[in-house]
């Protein structure tokens, strides 16, 4: 008999999330843990999935994870190359993006994400990048997936400043705003998988990783977790998915120590 | 026609204290020689513009280049936060900064409706954003004939856009391939142009027709600096310097290091410089 593979909460994290995506999406790829799991996607169960990252690239298939989201590596892979306005106006706005993929420094119980400051905006403790292209993805893809690691520091009650909308205070909120993409849909953590309640849009915990207690995802959430009736445990890593993403992984190390 | 000069005089002769200006590149062809050019002239009190300002960004505003900053995203991508900007914002030093923020999206509607001669751009988006509670220049319209309300921002148009691109032609057109990102709009939206390219080829006449060509009329000087680009890549010539950006996490991290490497890799430093150090990032 075959051992089960040992694997880490990480890696849990990016194969649950890669398998969310579908061969027919048409993913905007936010860069990280987005990034990895889009990859992982591509290179196991949805080879044919469309990965567009905002520099432009449509379609990339790269063979080591991009350090940023211009690499050349993406645009020698691509499809095709279009200019950021393009992306914006054409792709983006005009609705052809089924999954925006996106990461988060902090976010809330609806799907809101901050990546702009922590404390007040005009005499911030930290500033954070900015929102780059997140706050138009998070309103203008047909749906929104969400990855990041569990912390109370990253999960919070409230967010600093809502960088990216996803279902506000909860309820009708988007369709309040004239918003009519549905927002954030998943979120995958590296302990959980959440999605949102029909109604009050909280995300709310449907499946707990392989040996993940629900104490364990209480301590590194930052709001009283909701699960929901039934949670499912998340089916653990296959070995190609994790022989697929140590390569994957392996690869991109060697190639930005590079030169 | 554009002249070819050399980079100094493009730079002295194009950009003035107080100016606004964009060092565009989005990843790929970054200028970082024509801001080092611009450190090295101690310009001050500039308008910088840009998407993503990166490492370059944080250089020309640790040596306290920059009045304000315009832009989207500052950080030194997939490596984490600029320091030296962090520097600026939040503990004022060497100065403090005033910060205009705005998505990629508005951005990049900003710099194309600079190009078309449009006072402003009206895009889908900031919907449910925050960042137009902080941002006066941030407003929302109506459709006249929709009724939707629409994000609205001013059109960029700087008084000099810097971008580095491929190759010219002996007449100064420009060719620019690979992610083209806003190259294009940040040159037609400004009221001056520089460019610096890898090469100097004698003609285009036999390239694919619908490549990215700036004619030679909307280009003001073109300086050759081959590895201009460098930490950044120029598509067909050199490859990103990644080992380059995750250091300059701990350069930036500490005042004194940072001007130690400001003093040696920039203000001592030249153009000519640029070639040795994408040399072994060439393709093969």
């Amino acid at each position: 008999m075959m051992s089960k593979p040992e694997f880490t909460p990480n890696e849990m994290m990016t194969i649950a999330a890669s398998r969310a995506l579908k061969n027919d999406d048409v993913c905007f790829v936010g860069i990280g843990a987005p990034s990895a799991a889009c990859n992982i996607a591509r290179l196991t169960h949805a080879p044919d999935i469309t990965l567009i990252y905002e520099s432009g690239t449509i379609g990339t298939a790269p063979d080591v994870l991009p350090l940023s989201i211009g690499d050349g590596e993406l645009c020698d892979t691509a499809l095709t190359t279009v200019p950021v306005p393009e992306m914006f106006r054409y792709w983006l706005q005009g609705g052809r993006i089924t999954i925006g993929f996106l990461g988060a420094a902090q976010i809330d119980k609806y799907g809101n994400i901050n990546t702009t400051v922590i404390g007040d905006y005009d005499s911030p403790k930290t500033r954070l990048p900015g929102g780059g292209g997140a706050p138009e993805i998070a309103t203008s893809s047909q749906e929104v997936y969400i990855t990041l690691a569990q912390s109370k520091r990253g999960m919070v009650e409230k967010i600093d400043f809502y960088t990216s909308f996803g279902h506000g205070d909860g309820g009708d909120h988007r369709e309040r705003l004239g918003i009519d993409t549905r927002g954030p849909t998943l979120l995958i953590t590296d302990l959980a998988i959440w999605k949102p309640d029909p109604v009050t849009k909280e995300f709310t915990v449907v499946s707990l990783h392989p040996g993940v207690t629900r104490d364990q995802v209480q301590e590194t959430c930052g709001w009283a977790v909701t699960f929901a009736d039934g949670v499912e445990e998340t089916p653990p890593p296959t070995e190609l998915e994790l022989a697929t993403l140590r390569d994957l992984k392996a690869r991109t190390e060697a190639a930005h120590k590079g030169a | 026609m554009a002249r070819f000069v050399p980079l100094s005089q493009a730079v002295a002769e194009n950009l003035g204290n107080g100016d606004s200006v964009a060092f565009e590149g989005f990843t790929h062809l970054i200028p970082t020689a024509a801001a080092h050019e611009a450190i090295r002239q101690g310009l001050r009190d500039l308008t910088l513009i840009r998407m993503t300002p990166d490492v370059v960004y944080d250089q020309m505003i640790g040596m306290g280049l920059a009045r304000k900053l315009v832009f989207s995203y500052a950080g030194n991508p997939g490596v984490g936060l600029l320091r030296r900007l962090r520097d600026a914002v939040e503990n004022g030093f060497p100065h403090a900064i005033e910060i205009v923020e705005h998505s990629h999206a508005a951005m990049a509607n900003a710099y194309e409706a600079g190009a078309a001669g449009l006072p402003c751009a009206i895009f889908r988006g900031y919907r449910g954003a925050e960042l137009a509670r902080v941002n006066p220049n941030i407003k929302f319209i109506e459709c006249p004939f929709t009724g939707e309300s629409l994000a609205a921002v001013p059109a960029l148009r700087p008084d000099v856009t810097f971008i580095h691109a491929q190759k010219a032609d002996r007449k100064g057109n420009v060719l620019i391939e690979g992610i083209v990102g806003i190259q294009k709009e940040a040159v037609l939206a400004a009221k001056r142009a520089v460019v610096t390219v890898e090469e100097v080829v004698d003609d285009f006449s036999d390239l694919h027709p619908n490549l990215t060509i700036l004619p030679h009329w909307t280009v003001t000087d073109i300086a050759v600096v081959p590895g201009g680009a460098h930490p950044s890549y120029t598509h067909g010539y050199y490859a990103r310097d990644n080992a380059e950006y995750l250091k300059w996490d701990k350069i930036a991290a500490d005042r004194d290091l940072f001007r130690d490497w400001m003093q040696k890799n920039v203000l001592d430093a030249t153009p000519e410089d640029f070639a040795a150090r994408v040399e072994k990032l060439r393709d093969a």
